[in-house]
């Protein structure tokens, strides 16, 4: 197993995937002669060449629309938003077309996009580029959105969504480029679609996914000094959301945090506890709690931009509620 | 802050009640609600919650003293602070010495009103986490005598995880009957201390008949389309969701009564009270007695949600938590001994209220149809009504409006 950094595995994933299938292409702001906002796409365009990874003008509108259209004609676009926050300018494209054309024609076309856009706060880029909004375009029928929060889904699940026939919402997290992970050797994929145990506890369910997964892992190792054992599933997949996983460890804990780290009201923990009661009602043993975002526009002050982002500290606190 | 808490009003009639057990001990920490002693009043044995949190300092009686309300029982202090109590008790009792006599205790009350609704969680609804009372019904385990160790109290699964580790060895049974009076030492008279709620009962009802001139008149209800209707709406229903006969009488009551105001009414020297509100009071039974649980405007509620309040409260008042709420506010009142093969029977009014209806129990019986001897079904009810407020004529007139509802009982729904 090698240990590599979030961009690495995705970086690796790109590369893969363009070495595998001719078919395979990057457009974004920035990918080829920069490399990428993030760097994830450096030397791809020296090895691909400018037909395969083209930069494209600021405007996310026509990013997303061309390559709609080019998935449309059977090749397979990654298109790269800068932020997800830009994701709201091409919100008709996203949602009105990659979202339901296969849907409204009947399923004569297929539509393989990958839209690559990273969120998320804590760096100090104020309310308008601080944004999680995932749940946004979980909502949408038609649309997958995966949310990878380790250095092995990462790739497996970049490398799933290249090749799913489907629109797919690839969200990163700009605050986790640099955190490490042991991913296999050689080649391999990971199911769209499926929450994953990260961690086994008998105590309590901790559901999560992102950048909040590691969050949960600290929170978690610090909680095992004093005896309680967390389990972490992360659901790794917003749509189509695997309960199974979440449900078989609520029945065995009976108790459940969810950490997520966009805002709470209709957020994912909302959805996730909702299931819970519907799902496993007669295996609840204390009310479900939620670890989110505050409710205000993300600050840009660092210590209120801090204050206001869910902390490790969040996550071990909803533990001890939820077990009392 | 230290704070006293006082022997709480619980009924508009309450003037004393009995501390019988402390909850909280001396130096234990107690949240703002949380129970911090059981007081017995006149009916029933009541949780009193604390208006604050802190520490318990100080009982200030002991166990199984008679109080007046308003009377202070607890000292409540915060975190870290030390108080004189002897002077602290003396200066409270001074500051409330001028108003206690001239002012209704519940005005005075030292909890703001924003802090009532803030209570956690409503006193006597039985607190478990879904999960607790599913494994309860399993093992077949009372919820009612478990405390729970959870947030408010709830009991939680560790809660019956300590149960059953203790409870090892007996399987749960059907209670064993006690043994027959057969073998009773014969001769010998028993003395029993009569209970509050006997001696309340008493007092009560012999207030009613000594002080109310009341008559009664008894109505033969035709039952069939009610019995047909019931068993139709309980086929394949749980039996937790089940209607009752009584149920039917509640709501036809109710309905009768709003065109009948006289007998939703008390009296206080010359002046009738005609209620606003419709609460349909209900004798039930409970160990050493009755208590009344009433349900409110039952004029406005459909069928199905007066059965479920009904087997609510019943419940709660037979597993002794009894919520104030249940058992007061009642404008007239049902006594049904339907259950027991009762042919027919008078109730003594529940004053102040005007009016109680005696239900007897349904029984198939000989009766003549256009000439033509047939079996039906027939109820009979009695109304004993105060002659200070009402008739006979209206008291009969109100029989016949609820022959309407229990003969067409379709208009109940």
């Amino acid at each position: 197993m090698a240990i590599i950094t979030m961009r690495e595995a995705i970086s690796q994933a790109l590369w893969e995937e363009m070495e595998r299938d001719p078919k395979v292409f990057i457009l974004g702001e920035e990918v080829g002669v920069w490399g990428g906002t993030y760097a994830v796409t450096k030397g791809f365009l020296d090895h691909f060449g400018p037909e395969r990874v083209r930069d494209a003008p600021i405007s996310e509108a026509a990013i997303i629309g061309a390559a709609i259209g080019s998935a449309l004609n059977g090749l397979r676009p990654v298109a790269e938003l800068m932020t997800i926050n830009f994701a709201f300018v091409a919100m008709d494209h996203i949602v009105n077309e990659a979202a339901k054309l296969h849907y409204m024609f009947n399923g004569q076309f297929h539509l393989p996009l990958v839209i690559r856009a990273p969120g998320g706060g804590g760096r100090q880029l104020a309310a308008t580029h601080s944004q999680t909004p995932d749940v946004i375009f979980a909502h949408f029928p038609g649309l997958k959105v995966v949310a990878p929060g380790t250095p092995e889904d990462a790739k497996g699940l970049l490398k799933s969504a290249i090749r799913s026939e489907d629109p797919v919402l690839y969200i990163e997290n700009a605050t986790i480029y640099q955190q490490r992970g042991e991913v296999p050797e050689g080649e391999y994929t990971t199911p769209i679609g499926k929450s994953k145990v990260q961690r086994e506890g008998k105590d309590v369910t901790l559901v999560t996914y992102s950048k909040m997964v590691s969050y949960s892992m600290q929170a978690a190792a610090q909680l095992e000094k004093e005896g309680i054992e967390v389990e972490i599933v992360d659901l790794r997949t917003l749509r189509p959301l695997d309960m199974g996983p979440v449900i078989e460890s609520f029945k065995k804990t009976n108790r459940a945090v969810i950490a997520e780290e966009g805002w709470k009201t209709f957020g994912v923990g909302a959805e996730i506890a909702a299931r819970i009661y519907e799902e496993a009602f007669d295996y609840v043993d204390a009310p479900v709690r939620r670890v989110a975002q505050k409710e205000a526009p993300l600050p840009y002050n660092r210590r209120l931009e801090q204050l206001a982002l869910p902390q490790v500290e969040d996550i071990i606190n909803a533990v001890r509620e939820v077990l009392k | 802050m230290a704070n006293t808490v006082e022997m709480p009003k619980l009924g508009f009639d309450m003037a004393e009640g009995k501390l019988v057990k402390w909850v909280k001990g001396e130096n234990e920490n107690i949240e703002k609600g949380e129970v911090l002693a059981e007081i017995e009043t006149d009916k029933a044995t009541v949780e009193v919650e604390s208006p604050f949190g802190g520490i318990v300092a100080k009982h200030l009686v002991e166990e199984n003293t008679v109080l007046p309300v308003g009377s202070p029982i607890a000292v409540i202090t915060i975190e870290g602070e030390v108080i004189n109590l002897e002077e602290f008790i003396k200066k409270e009792a001074a500051a409330k010495e001028a108003p206690i006599e001239s002012t209704e205790p519940q005005a005075k009350t030292e909890v703001p009103k924003k802090e009532i609704s803030e209570k956690p969680l409503t006193p006597g609804i039985l607190r478990a986490s879904p999960l607790a009372k599913r494994i309860a019904q399993e093992k077949g385990i009372n919820l009612a005598t478990i405390s729970g160790s959870g947030p408010g109290e709830r009991i939680v699964k560790r809660d019956l995880e300590k149960v059953q580790a203790s409870e090892e060895k007996p399987v749960p049974q059907p209670v064993a009957k006690p043994e027959s009076s057969a073998h009773r030492a014969g001769g010998k008279d028993e003395v029993i201390e009569a209970s509050r709620l006997r001696i309340a009962i008493g007092k009560r009802m012999l207030e009613s008949h000594q002080s109310i001139p009341y008559f009664t008149l008894t109505h033969n209800y035709n039952a069939e389309a009610l019995i047909n209707l019931r068993k139709e709406m309980n086929e394949g229903m749980a039996d937790e969701v089940k209607i009752s006969v009584n149920d039917f009488f509640i709501r036809a009551a109710a309905l009768a009564l709003v065109h009948f105001p006289n007998l939703n009414a008390s009296i206080t020297g010359n002046q009738i009270i005609r209620h606003g509100d419709i609460n349909i009071g209900v004798a039930v039974s409970v160990e050493n007695g009755l208590l009344t649980i009433v349900v409110k405007n039952a004029d406005q509620k459909s069928l199905s949600r007066v059965s479920m309040e009904m087997k609510e409260m019943t419940t709660a008042v037979r597993d002794g938590k009894v919520r104030n709420d249940d058992i007061e506010g009642s404008t007239f009142t049902i006594s049904n001994l339907g259950m027991f093969e009762v042919e027919e029977f008078t109730a003594i009014i529940n004053p102040p209220e005007a009016a109680i209806l005696a239900i007897s129990s349904a029984i198939q019986v000989p009766v003549v149809n256009n000439g033509i001897l047939m079996v039906g079904w027939r109820v009979k009810a009695t109304l004993s009504a105060d002659h200070r407020i009402t008739d006979g004529v209206e008291a009969a007139r109100f029989m016949q409006q609820l022959a309407l509802y229990l003969e067409q009982p379709w208009r109940l729904l």
